[in-house]
């Protein structure tokens, strides 16, 4: 062990971790100061502050275990949060708005979503298994068994059904293969049958995406076993046609999102509606904003959600262009510094890790502010470390915990 | 770590660094094209999210009497209205509303034909709901997304059914309305008088309603009212101050007979100003303050005695002996007859006429009498003759210049003009025969096709009180003088009819116990038929004034049914003068005011036993 302790080694990672969290303790209290009775209530930034204080524990104790520790739990931990999801698919419950998704497990009167430790335990797990291999993948078979191993946990959050958090399993995947050098045309092919699915709107556009699929199958011809190629183009096709059965399966309030994200005028009173607001809310928020607290769409409850999703809102609202690019640029730096850590570190399981912590982040971050300025769909997922919510919060902080512990391992 | 893997991290480290950065600086510039860029549209967006111009009705005009007593007012109330929306979904939260509104079967129907109604119109369901149902409502507000709940002030009648007729009552603006253009710059949902001086004068008691902004959340709750931008501030209705006195109208009330139906016209003779126009029966105008229910509509509108009926300009009734003064004027201004004559033929109670003989009411006769005592004793023989000097086209002329087949001209809403014939062609047109000579016998003791209003007797009576010019009665008391019509008439003429009809409260005369203790009233009687076997109307016309100066009061009393003139409706023109003249004099009121009341009394009654002098 070391004299200093490892937080303060890594160049800014957890004060900007800590920064991050004060900064959306204050936008909780703000989105709590209403000009009308809700159910927000004006303590849960005490709440929030509470949990924050809970983080910063768990960060000086979990930073000090050694590296080896979690790559011995991974399997177990993994095995255990799967195991749980499946059970929250039984027992669970929802809350707020979605209180008929399974997503929220109460043991003792204490609620926390099982989701938010198995994307850590997904991590872990998948740290693991990429470590041990030498070599990058050469083959889209040596990239099955990752897959399964996400597409486990995946599923069962989508069944939920909740779609923002198996999206950031979609992150941890391709963040961990890339840091596992896995070459570029197999990321594609990978990634190849969901963009099939989201393209079969329109049956010219994806045939036209499948010719130039097989072409580019055929020029990689050499590095591919013909069966893979074929399989590639197999699960194309099956994505294509499984689309519109899948969208028929949604739910009518995510088929909405869907179609309000393409054109919010379609339903300015319900989905569109919260849309709308969020962008009037950014928008009118200006170069410097209307002032801490102040924020008009904010104070008449116009924002949807000003609390969790749609916090970013709320802070740009209040902080204007200035408070959003100072905010991003937050973001930006801790992503950096990760990829700094990841490059830096000594052992293959501290890059694929912090990888995979960064593909969580990074797909949050991009998706909730993307979808309150409308460039990407609504999706419920939260801000690290703004959004109100104790146990994403916490879960956020052991995660860092974990990439500033194994960030400095010896090999 | 060998040097290859080192060199391969690092290439991967770089290309993860442009993998962040990229999509992380399209978000700043997506964000720097919504704060910096487009950032004014969307202020402009979030106010008026945020703000709401609501109207702000101006409170109307408030209707004194000549003594600064209130007659009509506001008091704040309040609105309850559906925006429009799908007629089930209105329906179901009309349904919902009664929960907590009270809201009758048949309003309710209503309220159910307006919603089905095309196009869909926002529904008034109640402009006068108690206060206790809109806390309620307000507590609720997320359950009635499409109530809308404003203040509104609510008009109050203090007289209550006093001022009934005179006053009118306010309704919301209908279609019709709307439509006509009579109503400038109006919409729907605005209260405006629908009778009485609230109609007359809609214009200045309606004054404009303002705007003002408020904050609202995002359920369109009000939260807060915005002092910045725009709004322009009501312009409050025009207060009216009227001739009218309440406190006489009030003490009418209490001296018409009980139960009888009628009128009672009190008129200022200097200035033709309303001091009262009574109509019995009346009903109360608060009811019409609120939406008026159609079944209390129709209580009102089919009850027996008509109380929505204003007598006073709107009930015509043949004026009988009441009439003979405006022949002894038409007479008086053609010079057919001099004061002091006689008639050819004395009364000895009938008169004959071709071959047809004429009654007077006295079948014993009044003898040969002058014009006064003609006047004093009503006696038909006399105005037989008269009118055959002054001849049937020549009665109806000037008698038609009189405007007895006209309106009054007052300031009120509906006035009816009296019926009297047009020419000599009436006949042919009405009953299709050839008029004769002989109608004149009729007209001149005021039968036949003569109708008249209690208020357009009371007018012909100011003229004969003052210098023959009959000024349009006015019951605001700042409106234009009008000049109605005069009588070229010599003063001394007019002062002649006066002291006929001052016999007549004279002893000897038929109204002499109607007399008062300290002033003149002069008077003449009238008996109406009204047919159906049922009593006669009586009429009382009557001039009053201090002893032996100008005349200052005019009064009229008609009561159906009421039978004899001078038993039922003289006293109540005297008691009516009394109570007006004793306030402008000074002299303390008195229950106890004509002769008869004080020989019941056992006052002392030597002021009443003077003879007329000559």
């Amino acid at each position: 062990m070391k004299a200093r302790p490892t937080w303060l080694d890594e160049g800014g990672f957890t004060a900007t971790v800590l920064v991050l969290s004060l900064v959306g303790v204050a936008m909780i209290y703000s989105a709590g100061v209403l000009e009308v009775p809700s159910r927000i209530t004006e303590g849960l930034w005490l709440r929030q502050g509470f949990f924050l204080g809970a983080g910063i524990v768990g960060l000086l104790l979990v930073s000090r275990f050694p590296s080896r520790m979690f790559e011995w739990a991974a399997m177990p931990a993994y095995v255990l949060a799967v195991g749980v999801l499946a059970v929250t698919l039984v027992v669970g419950s929802g809350a707020g708005t979605a209180e008929g998704v399974k997503s929220f497990l109460s043991i003792g009167g204490f609620r926390f979503q099982p989701a938010e430790a198995a994307k850590i335990a997904t991590v872990l797990a998948l740290a693991v298994l990429l470590a041990r291999r030498d070599d990058p993948p050469r083959y889209l078979r040596d990239l099955l068994t990752p897959a399964a191993l996400v597409a486990v946990p995946l599923v069962l959050v989508l069944l939920q059904p909740d779609l923002g958090t198996a999206l950031a399993f979609v992150g941890i995947f391709f963040a961990m293969i890339f840091w596992a050098r896995t070459p570029w045309p197999l990321i594609i092919f990978a990634a190849s049958p969901g963009v099939a699915l989201i393209l079969a709107y329109s049956a010219r556009v994806w045939s036209v995406y499948i010719v130039l699929l097989a072409i580019g199958l055929y020029l990689y011809r050499y590095r591919l076993y013909l069966v893979e190629s074929v399989s590639v183009i197999l699960a194309n096709v099956a994505a294509g046609a499984v689309a519109q059965p899948l969208w028929n399966s949604l739910a009518d309030y995510q088929r909405n999102r869907l179609l309000v994200f393409l054109d919010p005028g379609l339903d300015p009173r319900d989905a569109g509606w919260q849309l709308i607001q969020s962008k009037v809310a950014v928008g009118s928020g200006g170069l410097l904003g209307k002032g801490f607290t102040a924020g008009t769409q904010k104070r008449l409850a116009f924002i949807p959600e000003q609390h969790t999703d749609f916090i970013f809102s709320v802070l740009g609202e209040e902080f204007g262009f200035i408070g959003t690019l100072l905010l991003l640029a937050l973001f930006g730096f801790l992503f950096l510094r990760m990829i700094r850590m990841a490059e830096a570190a000594r052992t293959p399981f501290a890059g694929m890790f912090i990888f995979g912590i960064l593909g969580i982040w990074f797909t949050h971050v991009f998706i909730n502010v993307g979808m309150t300025v409308g460039v990407v769909p609504i999706t419920g997922i939260p801000l690290p470390f703004i959004s109100y919510g104790g146990s994403f919060l916490l879960m956020s902080w052991l995660a860092a915990a974990t990439v500033v512990a194994v960030a400095n391992a010896d090999p | 770590m060998s040097r290859p893997l080192r060199r391969q991290r690092k290439a991967l480290a770089t290309r993860a660094r442009i993998f962040v950065v990229v999509p992380l600086g399209l978000l700043v510039g997506v964000l720097f094209r919504a704060q910096v860029l487009r950032s004014s549209d969307w202020l402009l967006q979030s106010e008026e999210n945020r703000l709401r111009s609501l109207v702000v009705p101006a409170p109307r005009g408030i209707i004194r009497d000549r003594a600064g007593r209130v007659l009509a007012d506001n008091i704040p109330g309040y609105s309850i209205s559906l925006v429009p929306d799908q007629p089930d979904s209105m329906l179901s939260t009309l349904g919902r509303l009664r929960e907590h509104l009270e809201l009758p079967d048949a309003r309710l129907e209503e309220l159910t034909r307006q919603i089905q109604g095309r196009p869909p119109r926002p529904i008034l369901v109640s402009v006068d709901a108690p206060f206790d149902a809109v806390a309620a409502l307000e507590e609720r507000r997320s359950g009635f997304p499409r109530l809308l709940i404003q203040s509104r002030p609510k008009r109050r009648y203090p007289a209550r059914e006093l001022g009934a007729h005179v006053i009118g009552y306010v309704g919301e603006i209908n279609e019709a309305e709307l439509e006509s253009g009579d109503f400038d710059g109006a919409e729907p949902g605005w209260i405006v008088g629908r009778s009485g001086v609230e109609a007359t004068y809609e214009s200045m008691l309606q004054g404009r309603p303002g705007t003002r902004y408020v904050e609202v959340d995002a359920r369109g709750r009000i939260v807060g009212s915005f002092g910045g931008v725009g709004g322009v501030a009501e312009d409050p209705g025009t207060d009216i101050d009227l001739n009218l006195d309440l406190e006489l109208m009030e003490w009418i009330h209490n001296i018409f007979p009980e139960g009888m139906n009628g009128s009672v016209v009190a008129l200022d003779v200097e200035t033709g100003g309303v001091l009262a126009l009574y109509s019995a029966p009346s009903f109360d105008p608060n009811v019409f303050a609120g939406v008026v229910s159609t079944e209390e509509w129709n209580r009102l509108a089919t009850d027996s005695e008509s109380p929505l009926y204003h007598r006073a300009v709107m009930g015509k009734y043949p004026p009988g002996s009441a009439w003979k003064l405006a022949t002894a004027a038409i007479a008086l201004e053609l010079g057919v007859v001099a004061p002091g004559d006689r008639m050819q033929i004395p009364c000895r109670g009938t008169f004959a006429y071709g071959n047809r003989i004429a009654r007077c009411w006295d079948a014993d006769g009044h003898g040969s009498l002058d014009l006064a005592g003609a006047i004093q004793h009503s006696c038909n023989v006399y105005f037989y003759q008269l009118g055959l000097r002054i001849g049937l086209e020549r009665l109806l002329e000037l008698g038609n210049r009189m405007g007895f087949g006209d309106q009054c001209g007052i300031d009120l809403p509906r006035e009816v003009g009296g019926t009297f014939p047009e020419d000599v062609g009436f006949w042919q047109r009405r009953y299709n025969y050839e008029a004769l000579e002989g109608e004149v016998l009729s007209l001149a003791i005021g039968q036949g096709p003569n109708d008249q209003t209690p208020l357009k007797m009371a007018q012909f009576l100011v003229a004969i009180a003052r210098d023959g010019s009959a000024p349009a009665p006015t019951l605001y008391s700042e409106a234009p003088a009008r000049e109605g019509w005069r009588l070229n008439i010599p003063p001394e003429h007019l002062a002649y009819i006066r002291e006929g009809i001052h016999r007549v409260t004279r002893p000897g005369g038929t109204a002499h116990l109607s007399s008062l203790e300290h002033f003149d009233l002069l008077g003449k009687t009238g008996t109406a038929e009204s047919g159906g076997g049922r009593p006669n109307h009586a009429w009382f016309i009557g001039i009053a004034g201090p002893r032996g100066g100008a005349a200052e009061i005019v009064v009229v009393a008609l009561v159906e049914f009421g039978g004899s003139g001078s038993g039922v409706a003289a006293p109540l023109v005297a008691k009516t003068a009394d109570y007006y003249l004793r306030g402008v004099h000074g002299i303390p009121r008195d229950t106890i005011q004509t002769l008869r009341e004080y020989l019941m009394a056992g006052r002392n009654t030597a002021w009443a036993t003077l003879r007329p002098a000559g």
